[in-house]
C-alpha cells in the first residue's frame, strides 16, 4: 500500500526512489512504522550493496534475514503476489544515532518468491558477498523454508540434523504438533545412521587435514563440554593449541519456537517466550507484548511501564551476575560463580514475591501486568539494593583487578566497531567496542527517557571490556530500579482496552454482550487486526525483537523471534582465527550466549 | 630359643612397622584431605560442603571409597591397555615413594639417605610420565592435549625447582632432609632462603598440578585432561595421587624450608606443656605445619583463576628461573664469604 503524501514517506524510502527510481519498490504499510518496500529479486543485491557500502549514513548491519511463508495469508493488504516472501532487516546504527528517539535506522525489504512445491523450490541469490552474516540467516531460511539461495557458499541445514528427512517445518503444510507424526524410534541402526552424519568433515567446510608437513588436529568441542555454555558445538582446526580454523555448529537445543508461536493463541504464547532466553525471564515477554500493543494500538499505564522496566532491569542484573560468574569459571577461577549464586538468589526473591515465579515468570501480559504489585515490594527490592552494590565491590577486586585474569583477557578475542556491526553483533559486545548504541537510549521504550543512567562502553572490544561494560551495567541497572521504586506511579495495572489479555472484568456483569466477548476473548484468546508489527528491546544479551505477522485470527500467522545469541555465535571463527583454545573458552563466555536463544 | 631374634633383627622389624604406620597415616591424612578440601572450598565459597556423612561429613572419604572400588572399572576400547593402566599405578606410586625421605621427627622417616632430595627430584621428573602416558594411551584428543601440557610445563618447572633447592642445600652442606632440618636450628630457611622458596612454591604447585598450574586437567578446557577416559578405581588412584602429592610436597616445603619438626618460635621454651612437645612429640609440629601448607593449596585454589598455558611457561623461564638463579649465587657468595672469613 503506497503512501501518497510526502510528509509521512520515511527519509530512506525518498533516497532509495531518488536513486533506484519510484517503480523500483512497493512500499507496505506496518504497525510498527518501519519502512517496509518491497523489491524485485532482480534488483535485490543491487539495493543491498548501495545501502551498505554507498547511501548516506548506510545500513552496515544486516540484522534480520527471514522468511514469511504466504500461501495461506488471506490478510495480504495489497501486497505483491507471493507464494514466500523473504525478509531482509537492516540497521543503521549511524542513522539511528544522528536522529534518536525516531526509529531512523530501520529498514525493511522484502522479496516476492513464487513457487513451491518439493521439485520447484522457490530460488533467489544469497547476500553473503555483501553481508558475511547473512551466512547463517540463510541457512536457516533453506533449513526452514526449503528456499534456495543461489551462490551461496555452504547451503546446508543449520538448525535440523544433516540426517532431517521431515521437510522445512516452517512451511505451511507442515505439522506443528508431534501427535500427527508416527511415534519416534531410535533403533541402534538409526542411531548410528545420526552420529556417522555428525562426523565431522572437513573438506565439506573448505578446510585441509593438513600441510605438507603436519597434519591438523580437528578437536570436537560440545555438544557437550563443560565451557561450551549449553549444548553447542564448535570443530576446531587446531595446530598444536593454536585454532587455525573453527566451524560451530548449532541446533541442538532447537525446540520450534517459531513454529509454536503459530499454533498458540497470542496470549498462551507468552509462556513460551520466557524459554527463549532462558535468563532474561520477563525480558523475553516485553518485545512481544510491546508488539502486539502496537498492533492492537493499546497505551499501557504509565504504572505499568514502570513495574515493566524495574522487573526486566532485575532479569537484567541476574543475567549478567550469572554470566559474571561463568566468566570467572571459564578462566579457572571456581570461587565467585558460588557468590554470585547468592546473589542472584537475592534478586529471584524479590521478583519471586512480585511475580510468583523465578526464573519464568511469564508476567507480563498484552496491555499490562499479570498483577499489581504486592503489599511491601518496596521493602523487599530497597534490600536487595542495598546488599548488591558492596558485593560488587568485593567482586571487583576479586576477579576485575586481578592481574590473571588480566592476562587472560586483555586483548583478547577483541574486534572492533566496523567488525561487530558487520555480524550483527548487539548489546554489550557491541558497546564493549565504543559504539555507544543503547535501544534505551537511542529508541526509549516505556519510559526509558524519565530515568536517570548511564551507558557504559569499552574501548577496546577486548573480552575484559566486554566483562566491564556488563559489571558497569549492574550498577545502572541497580540505579533504574532504585528510580523506579522511588516513582512507580500509581493506577492501574492494566490497559483499559477490548484486547488486553485477561480482558478486563468490570462491565461484564451489566450486560450479555460484554459478557460473550469476554468469554471469547478468555475462552479463544483475542483476535488481534490483521497486520504486520515488530518491537525490539535492549535485552540482557543485546538486541531481541519478535515480528509478528497477524492474519485476523487467534493465533499469530508468522512470529519471527530475533535473537542476539545467534549472530554471537556466527561470529566466533572470524574473533578466534589464530589464536589459542582457552582463549576460545575465555571468548565463548564473554559472549553471554545461552543455547535457548540461538536455537530458538 | 630366641637366639634368632637379634637386635638388628628388632631393627629391621621395627623399621618395617614405622614405615607401614607412615604408609598408613599418610594414605588416610591423603584421602581427608579430599573431605578437607572440599569443606574448606565450601567455607570459602559460602557454601556447606559434604556435611551429611557422619559427624561434620567425615564418613563421606569412606562413602567415597565405596563407591569408587565397586564402580565399572571401564576402559576404553581404543585405550592402549597396559599403558592405559599403568600410568594410575605409576602416579600413584611414585608419589607415595617421594614421601620416603621425608622425616616427620628426629627418629620417624621411612628412610634416612644422604641422596634424599635429589631422589625427591629424580621422582618428581619421573611423574610427568604418569600423566604423560595417561594422556597418551587414553587416545582421545582432550587427554592427549593434556599429556602435552603436563610435558611441557614440568619441563620448564623442572629446571628451576632443582636450582631453588640447591640454596637449602648448600646452606646445610647435605641433600640430606635430616641434616637440613638441623641446620634450621635458629633460623628457619625460608629466611635466608626467601628467593628460592618465592621459586619453589609454583614449582611445588606444578609438581601436583594444582591450580593454578592446573593446565593439564583444566577442566574448563579439556575436560578432564589427562584422566578423560578414566574411571572407577583408576581414577581414583590419579585423585589420590593427587592429595598424597599435596601432603608430600606439604611436608616437604615444611622440612626444606620451616624447619621440619622444630618448633616455632618460643614455644619450645613454655615450661611444661612446649618443652614436653617439643621433646617427647615433636610430630605435632611438624603436623600442624604441613595442615597450614595444605589448607594454603586449597586457598589457592579457591582464589586464583588459571593462565593461560604460555603464560605459566613465560612466567617459568621470566621469572622464576632468575629468581632461583640469583638465589643460588648470593647463596654461595654468602657461604663462601662467611667460609673464608
Amino acid at each position: 500500500m503506497a503512501d501518497g503524501t510526502p510528509s509521512t514517506v520515511p527519509e530512506i524510502v525518498r533516497e532509495l526512489n531518488a536513486r533506484f527510481g519510484d517503480a523500483a519498490f512497493t512500499l507496505q504499510r506496518t504497525a510498527d512504522g518501519m519502512p517496509t518496500l518491497w523489491v524485485a529479486v532482480e534488483r535485490l543485491q543491487e539495493v543491498l550493496r548501495w545501502l551498505k557500502n554507498e547511501a548516506p549514513k548506510p545500513y552496515k548491519m544486516l540484522y534480520d534475514l527471514t522468511a514469511i511463508d504466504e500461501r495461506l495469508r488471506k490478510n495480504r493488504l495489497g501486497q505483491p503476489a507471493a507464494d514466500f516472501s523473504v525478509v531482509y532487516q537492516l540497521l543503521s546504527v549511524e542513522r539511528d544515532l544522528a536522529a534518536p528517539r525516531t526509529a531512523a535506522g530501520d529498514l525493511r525489504l522484502k522479496v516476492a518468491l513464487q513457487g513451491g512445491t518439493t521439485d520447484n523450490f522457490p530460488h533467489l541469490p544469497s547476500v553473503t558477498s555483501i553481508y558475511p552474516n547473512a551466512n547463517w540467516y540463510e541457512r536457516e531460511v533453506w533449513d526452514l523454508f526449503g528456499i534456495v539461495f543461489d551462490g551461496h557458499p555452504n547451503l546446508r541445514r543449520i538448525l535440523l540434523p544433516p540426517s532431517w528427512k521431515g521437510g522445512h517445518p516452517l512451511r505451511k503444510e507442515h505439522a506443528a504438533r508431534a501427535t500427527e507424526f508416527d511415534p519416534y524410534q531410535l533403533t541402534a541402526l538409526r542411531q548410528d545412521m545420526e552420529q556417522e552424519a555428525l562426523r565431522f568433515n572437513p573438506e565439506e567446510w573448505g578446510m585441509k587435514r593438513g600441510t605438507e608437513e603436519h597434519d591438523f588436529m580437528f578437536l570436537n568441542l560440545g555438544p557437550n563440554h563443560p565451557a561450551a555454555h549449553g549444548a553447542f558445538r564448535v570443530v576446531l582446526q587446531l595446530d598444536g593449541e593454536e585454532i587455525v580454523d573453527c566451524v560451530p555448529d548449532i541446533g541442538y537445543h532447537h525446540r520450534g519456537a517459531e513454529k509454536m508461536g503459530e499454533r498458540q493463541s497470542w496470549h498462551s504464547y507468552i509462556p513460551y517466550t520466557d524459554r527463549i532466553d532462558y535468563l532474561g525471564g520477563v525480558m523475553n515477554n516485553l518485545p512481544y507484548v510491546m508488539a502486539l500493543e502496537k498492533l492492537a494500538g493499546i497505551q499501557v499505564p504509565e504504572r505499568v511501564q514502570c513495574i515493566r522496566v524495574m522487573m526486566t532491569e532485575f532479569f537484567r542484573i541476574t543475567s549478567h551476575l550469572l554470566f559474571y560468574g561463568t566468566m570467572a569459571q571459564d578462566v579457572g577461577a571456581m570461587s565467585p560463580v558460588f557468590y554470585m549464586f547468592v546473589d542472584r538468589q537475592k534478586a529471584y526473591d524479590v521478583i519471586e514475591a512480585i511475580t510468583g515465579f523465578r526464573m519464568h515468570p511469564a508476567w507480563f501480559r498484552i496491555g499490562g501486568v499479570a498483577h499489581d504489585l504486592p503489599k511491601g515490594w518496596e521493602q523487599k527490592v530497597q534490600e536487595f539494593l542495598d546488599w548488591m552494590p558492596k558485593r560488587l565491590d568485593g567482586y571487583r577486586k576479586a576477579c576485575l583487578e586481578n592481574s590473571i585474569v588480566k592476562a587472560r583477557c586483555v586483548d583478547v578475542a577483541a574486534y572492533n566497531t566496523a567488525e561487530a556491526l558487520e555480524w550483527g553483533v548487539t548489546g554489550p559486545g557491541l558497546r564493549a567496542t565504543g559504539c555507544d548504541y543503547d535501544l534505551r537510549k537511542v529508541r526509549p521504550y516505556c519510559g526509558y527517557e524519565n530515568y536517570d543512567f548511564e551507558v557504559p562502553l569499552g574501548h577496546k572490544g577486548d573480552i575484559y571490556d566486554r566483562i566491564v561494560v556488563r559489571e558497569e551495567e549492574i550498577r545502572q541497572s541497580l540505579r533504574i530500579i532504585e528510580q523506579c521504586m522511588k516513582n512507580m506511579p500509581s493506577g492501574p495495572y492494566k490497559a483499559d482496552h477490548a484486547l488486553t489479555t485477561p480482558p478486563p472484568k468490570d462491565r461484564t456483569l451489566n450486560d450479555i454482550e460484554t459478557l460473550i466477548t469476554h468469554f471469547l476473548q478468555v475462552s479463544w484468546g483475542p483476535i488481534m487486526p490483521a497486520g504486520e508489527t515488530s518491537f525490539m528491546v535492549e535485552a540482557t544479551k543485546g538486541i531481541n525483537s519478535y515480528y509478528l505477522v497477524a492474519d485476523g485470527g487467534t493465533a499469530s500467522y508468522r512470529t519471527r523471534i530475533r535473537t542476539p545469541s545467534f549472530a554471537h555465535l556466527q561470529q566466533i571463527p572470524s574473533v578466534i582465527r589464530g589464536q589459542m583454545v582457552p582463549d576460545l573458552i575465555a571468548y565463548i563466555a564473554s559472549i553471554d550466549f545461552v543455547m535457548a536463544d540461538v536455537d530458538r | 630359643m630366641f637366639s634368632w631374634i637379634t637386635p638388628d633383627l628388632i631393627a629391621i622389624v621395627w623399621g618395617m612397622v614405622k614405615a607401614i604406620i607412615i604408609l598408613l597415616g599418610m594414605v588416610l591424612t591423603a584421602a581427608y584431605m579430599i573431605w578437607l578440601e572440599r569443606r574448606l572450598l565450601a567455607l570459602w565459597q559460602d557454601r556447606y560442603g559434604p556435611n551429611r556423612v557422619g559427624p561434620l561429613g567425615l564418613g563421606q572419604v569412606i562413602a567415597d571409597m565405596i563407591k569408587i572400588f565397586f564402580k565399572e572399572d571401564w576402559m576404553p576400547p581404543f585405550a592402549d591397555k597396559f599403558t592405559f593402566v599403568l600410568a594410575p599405578f605409576l602416579a600413584m606410586s611414585l608419589m607415595m615413594l617421594a614421601f620416603v625421605f621425608i622425616p616427620m621427627t628426629p627418629n620417624w622417616g621411612v628412610s634416612n639417605t644422604n641422596m634424599a632430595l635429589l631422589f625427591f627430584l629424580a621422582i618428581a621428573g619421573l611423574a610427568v610420565y604418569a600423566v604423560m602416558l595417561g594422556g597418551w594411551a587414553s587416545n582421545s584428543k582432550y587427554s592427549l592435549l593434556g599429556g602435552l601440557r603436563s610435558t611441557a610445563q614440568t619441563i620448564s618447572y623442572e629446571v628451576f625447582m632443582g636450582l631453588a633447592l640447591m640454596g637449602v642445600v648448600i646452606q646445610a652442606g647435605s641433600f640430606n632432609l635430616r641434616d637440613i632440618v638441623a641446620a634450621q636450628d635458629g633460623l628457619w630457611n625460608v629466611f635466608p632462603q626467601i628467593l628460592g622458596f618465592i621459586a619453589w612454591v609454583p614449582a611445588a604447585l606444578a609438581v601436583v598440578h594444582r591450580t593454578p598450574f592446573d593446565l593439564p586437567e583444566a577442566e574448563s578446557e579439556l575436560v578432564q585432561g589427562y584422566h578423560t577416559e578414566y574411571s572407577g578405581m583408576k581414577f581414583g588412584m590419579f585423585m589420590v595421587s593427587e592429595y598424597v602429592g599435596i601432603v608430600m610436597v606439604s611436608g616437604l616445603t615444611v622440612t626444606l624450608f620451616f624447619g621440619g619438626w622444630d618448633a616455632p618460635l618460643w614455644f619450645d621454651r613454655i615450661p611444661g606443656i612446649g618443652a614436653f612437645l617439643g621433646e617427647q612429640i615433636p610430630f605435632v609440629w611438624f603436623a600442624a605445619k604441613t595442615f597450614i601448607f595444605m589448607a594454603g593449596y586449597i586457598l589457592v585454589r579457591a582464589a586464583l583463576p588459571r593462565p593461560r598455558y604460555d603464560q605459566i611457561m613465560s612466567a617459568a623461564w621470566l621469572w622464576c628461573l632468575p629468581i632461583a638463579l640469583i638465589n643460588l649465587l648470593i647463596t654461595g657468595a654468602v657461604v663462601l664469604w662467611r667460609a673464608g672469613a
